[in-house]
Parts: structure tokens; sequence; C-alpha cells
């Protein structure tokens, strides 16, 4: 692509000496009194100051108003070209303050010992946390876990694949059927965990355990043993979320040009053929995208579990957000869970990075 | 070679065996599937006019099996016998639903507002802040896909709680804003893709500034992608559990906290936890349904480049 705009515009702006200064006056002064501010919070938190600030908000207020001296600066400095900038720095500023900003107080976070419910403030423990992390099994099980919990992609990918490709072929009623499996996706996954987890998969009245007894499962128990347990997850989350992975493949079948099935059947194809040999490759690129996707979803599994199992038997269920989670509800430890959490968020980007690597390299091979 | 008229030789009759297995089959996956998607709800939405005896005894189908009694909605005040009559329940159900309904809606619109505003810029102008270039900042807002919720639950939990915006509405908006601001942006940067840049042209050159071309002829084209995005939002929005457990107690719960604490209390007093099971997921089956075509645009958005 080149260089320049998309859409290029030639502007004559005439900024003159008086508007620059108006403009860099109006960004360093709000910076200045946000400075000055965050000053002030920080010193009659800590006591230095007179009378008590009971929270911090006039810092947040100080960051909105600087946040909007640099939009209208951005005009009054650049003109036209100041015009196109407001479209992305709102959005911009809004992820730096609640992104960039929480994870370096989460990284200050993770190197303390800091109780919530006890009175006293966080305590700097240096790398305590990360001895206590190292030995703590109930970590390791549950990114043990996560990594079973990933694999199920495969299986539900398949299925997924499977549906879309029904649903792309000539069938009568399609709409009904495409809103009829879109609907797992709408419900909430608290609501699930009680339809499904605690009221169809109760052992004695579920009409599930029902089933499984009249099939010869005598005594039918879904959360008992850990291996089930997990199966049982697993097959709950795959409920809500294959419906996704189905439309993402569905909107891939449907933008893979007729000719080219039409081409491989003249060609003498037979229909598992030209599936491997056309229309599979033809859909890696989405499928890629979709199982992407769907990985992100799935490391932040939590609900079902937090509402159906809360980890157990024995962690066997624990998702690493959950075991955080309960962490938090039990021990109301914030420093520890932010640095488990932290561990797992540099885990998935090295994760993520090397899958996408391997994927690139598989894609666009170098020889 | 002659047209063949007769369709009865026996290998046309086998081909046509086949294809009706074919089909059999086909249809059967379908409705299998339907039932597995369909079931659950169907359960639920039953079992809350059930009572104690139908619940044991497994009762499937209503006015046949069972006669359906309004005992599941009495205990959420919600049934006709009640419905006039003052009751702290409905008060406690409403509350959480339209805190729910609050949240959602205006962290869907603000990120739509957000998203929007800053795919349009991605896909027209080149940007420099630093070192950061277009794609730099592209992935700079993708990137927060990745990033799961647990990282930024406590840090947020310590900061909302010194900035007192714990158990406040205003928190969960911008938090709910902030997931998925990701998924808008990257809806919207497709469907501004597709616009021709020589429409804003045209109307640069008739005189309207950026902006201007930005409201009248670019957003209205993008409008279907807009509500896609905010339909998906919603969504996601509405069933958001984690950060509502962690960040409300008593004033901002919303729906999903609500149903979660229910869970553990109710024990075999089923059709009170159906009642509120089913009234939590109605909203969401009545907007699948009517906007199941923008729900399938949004995902699909992304898959198809």
């Amino acid at each position: 692509m080149s260089q320049g705009d998309l859409l290029h515009v030639v502007t004559g702006d005439d900024i003159g000496e008086r508007r620059r200064f108006i403009g860099k006056a109006l960004v360093w002064g709000s910076f200045a009194v946000m400075v000055a501010a965050f000053a002030w919070c920080a010193m009659a938190q800590t006591g230095y100051l007179a009378w008590e600030l009971a929270n911090w908000r006039a810092a947040l207020y100080a960051y909105l108003f600087w946040a909007t001296c640099l939009c209208i600066a951005q005009v009054v400095l650049h003109g036209e070209q100041g015009k196109r900038t407001l479209f992305v720095l709102p959005a911009t500023l809004f992820v730096v303050a609640m992104v960039v900003f929480p994870l370096i107080f989460a990284l200050t976070l993770a190197f303390s010992n800091w109780n919530l419910s006890a009175f006293e403030g966080p305590r700097f423990n240096g790398f305590d946390n990360v001895r206590q992390m190292w030995t703590d099994p109930f970590y390791w099980n549950a990114l043990k876990n996560m990594v079973y919990y990933t694999l199920a992609i495969l299986v539900e990918y398949a299925i997924a694949f499977g549906l879309a490709l029904i649903q792309a072929s000539q069938i009568r009623a399609r709409k009904f059927f495409r809103v009829a499996f879109l609907m797992p996706l709408m419900l909430s996954p608290v609501a699930v965990s009680w339809m499904v987890g605690k009221s169809m998969l109760e052992i004695r009245f579920g009409p599930i355990s029902r089933l499984a007894r009249w099939l010869g499962w005598d005594r039918p128990s879904f959360f008992g043993d850990p291996e089930i347990a997990r199966l049982t997850i697993m097959i709950m989350d795959a409920w809500t979320f294959i419906p996704f992975m189905m439309i993402m493949l569905l909107a891939g079948l449907q933008a893979i040009p007729r000719e080219v099935q039409e081409a491989a059947r003249v060609d003498g194809a037979s229909g598992w053929r030209s599936f491997w040999e056309v229309t599979f490759p033809l859909m890696l690129p989405v499928s890629l995208t979709a199982i992407l996707i769907r990985i992100i979803f799935k490391l932040k599994l939590a609900d079902i579990i937090i509402n159906v199992t809360s980890g157990g038997p024995g962690g066997a269920t624990d998702s690493v957000t959950s075991f955080i989670f309960r962490e938090y509800r039990d021990r109301s430890n914030v420093g520890y869970g932010t640095l488990l959490a932290i561990v797992y968020l540099v885990l998935i980007v090295v994760a993520i990075t090397v899958f996408m690597k391997a994927v690139d390299r598989w894609m666009n091979p170098r020889y | 070679m002659a047209e063949q008229i007769f369709h009865d030789h026996s290998s046309d009759l086998s081909y046509k065996a086949k294809w009706y297995a074919g089909r059999a089959a086909v249809y059967g996956i379908l409705i299998f599937w339907t039932v597995v998607c369909l079931f659950p709800i169907y359960w639920t939405v039953t079992t809350s006019f059930k009572l104690a005896p139908n619940v044991m005894q497994g009762h499937m189908i209503p006015f046949v099996d069972f006669w359906p009694a309004w005992k599941g909605w009495d205990s959420l005040g919600l049934s006709p016998r009640l419905i006039g009559q003052d009751s702290t329940v409905r008060e406690e159900f409403l509350k959480r639903f339209t805190n729910s309904a609050i949240t959602s809606v205006s962290a869907s619109v603000l990120a739509v507002v957000l998203g929007s505003l800053a795919a349009y810029g991605l896909s027209r102008f080149r940007y420099k802040f630093g070192f950061m270039r277009n794609p730099d900042i592209s992935f700079f807002f993708l990137s927060q896909l990745i990033l799961p919720p647990v990282v930024l639950a406590l840090p947020f939990l310590v900061l909302y709680r010194s900035l007192d915006l714990l158990d406040t509405r205003i928190g969960l908006i911008l938090l709910y804003t902030l997931t998925v601001l990701p998924i808008v942006i990257w809806i919207m940067r497709d469907q501004f893709q597709s616009i021709p840049v020589e429409l804003e042209e045209a109307a640069l050159v008739d005189g309207l500034s950026i902006w201007q071309a930005f409201l009248t002829i670019v957003m209205p084209i993008a409008l279907p992608g807009m509500v896609a995005a905010f339909i998906l939002s919603l969504v996601l929005t509405w069933n958001e559990y984690f950060f509502a457990a962690l960040l409300t107690s008593t004033d901002a719960k919303t729906l999903p906290v609500m149903v979660a604490s229910q869970t553990g209390s109710q024990g075999i007093n089923w059709w009170a936890m159906a009642a509120l099971s089913t009234a939590a997921i109605v909203p969401l089956i009545i907007i699948g349904v009517v906007l199941e075509r923008f729900i399938i645009k949004g995902m699909a958005a992304g898959a198809v480049k």
C-alpha cells in the first residue's frame, strides 16, 4: 500500500504563532493540572495534608480534563490534520487509561502482600508470591486443565464445521435451523450453569440423568469423578460456543465461489475428495481465525465452572480464572491473585505468539 | 445420446434411494442438533410452571404430563395473581434487570461510538503517534482481545475502591466498554474498508468537512455494521458475570449475579430458579430471534477477508 492517506486531501491550513502557543499551553497547562491533582490526592491519602480526601476521584476528573484538552488542542495545533487525529484519539486515551495504567499498577500489586479485608495497606514482599506460586499445586493443576480445555476446541471445531457444511448445503427451513442453532450463544453462562449443570444434570430428577439411567448407566454422576467432571464442563462450554464457530465457518463457506466446487465435480472428484482437496484448503484461513478467536474466548472460561462445580472435585475442573476468583473470595489477597493472573497473561501471550508464528510459517512456507 | 425420459431404470432407482438416505441423514442431524440446542430452554421454561411432584416424577410435557401452575412465577412476584400487589422479590428482580439493561446498553453504545470512530480513522488515514503507526495502533486495539479479564479484575477492584467506583453502574459500564471495544473495532474496520473512498472524496469536493462527510455520508452506509456490532456487544455485556460478581455487591448488582447467588440457596426449589432463569434469558432469546441477521453479520465480519 502507498505511504499516503487512503483518503488524501490537500489542506491549506495557516497556523500562526499565536494559535500554536494557545494549543501548546492547553496541552501542558491541563497536564500540569492533572499532575497537581494526582500529587494532591496522593498527599491527602497518605496524610501529609491537613484535610482528608475520601478517594482519588479528583485525579480521575483531572485525567478526563486533560484528555478533553488534548483533543481540543489537536485541532488548535494541527488544523485539518488534527481533526483526523480526533477519530482515533478518544479510543486510544480510553484504552490507555483502562488497560495500560491498570497493568502497570498490577505489576506493583503482584509483588506485594495485600489483604483487602485487613486494615493495613499493601506490603511489598519481593518474590514471596512467586515462590508461593511455584509450590502451589492447584495453580499448576489449573494451568494443566486449561491445556485440556483448549485441546477440546479441536472437537468443537469438527462439530461446528460439520454443522456449517450442512447449513451451507441445500436444505429447507434454513432460517429456522440457523436461529435454533444460534440460541445457545445468546444464553448467559450463569443461566446455562443452572439450566444444564444444576437441573438437567441433577442426579435424581434431571432429564439427562434419567436418560443415562435408561441407557444403562446405573448411578449416573456427572461431577463426582474428576475426568467426567472435566468432560461435562467441556461439553457445557462447547454447547454455548459451537454456534459461534459455526457461524464464522458458515460465512467462510458461503464466500467460496460456486465455480470452484463445480470445477472439482467436472473433474470427477467425489464429494469426500472435493471436500478434502478443495473446500477444506480454501477454508483454512477462516478456520484458523475461528480457532484463534475461540481459543481467546476459551482462555476466559470461568462463569460455568464458578457456578457449577466451583473447581471441584479437588480442583479437577478449575480454570485459571475460576481458581483466582476463588483464591480472592477465600483469602481476599489481591497481591497473590494478581501475580497468578500476570503469569497467566505472559504464558498466553507467548503461546499465542508461537501459535501465530507457526501458522504463518505453515501457511506461507519459505523455500 | 437421446434424452432420458424414464427414470425407473435400476441404476436410477438406486441413485434415488441413496439420495433419500442422504437427505434423511442430513435432516436427522439437523433435527438432533436443534433438539440439543433448544431442549435446555424448553426444559427451563416448562420447569418454571411445575410443582414439586412434577419435578420429581420427571414430567415433561405441559397439559399432558402435568398441569402448569404459577408457583415458580409467584416466587418472583410475576404471576398474574401477584402482579397487582407489592412484592419485594419483584422489586429486587426489576432492579437487577434495570441494572443489567442500563449497563449493557450504555457500554455497547459507548463502545460502538468510540470503536467506530477509531476504526474509521484507521481505515482512512495514516497516523504516527511516536513510534506507533497504523498497523501498530490497530494491533494495540485488537490485542486487548487476548487480555483475559482476570488480569484486570483484581487491579480494578483496588483501583475502583480508591476511586469510590466499586458497586456503581458507571464503573461496570467503563469496564464492559473496554471488553467489547476490540470486537467493535474489528467489525467496524471491516465495514469501513468495504466502503469506497470515492464517496468521501466526492463529498469533500462538494465542500463538506471530513467530520461532516463521516456523519452524513459514511455513517448511514455503515449503519447495519454498527447495529451488528451493537447487538453483539449487547449480548456479551448482558451475559457478563465475572466482573459483575467481583465489583458489585448491592446497588449495581446485575441479573447474572442475582441468578448465580440464588442457585445455591434454592435447593430443589426448581420452579423458582427456573422462573428466574427464564426471565433472565428471555430478552436475549427475543433479540436472537428478531435480530439474528445482525448477529450473524457481526460475527461473520471478521471471518471473511
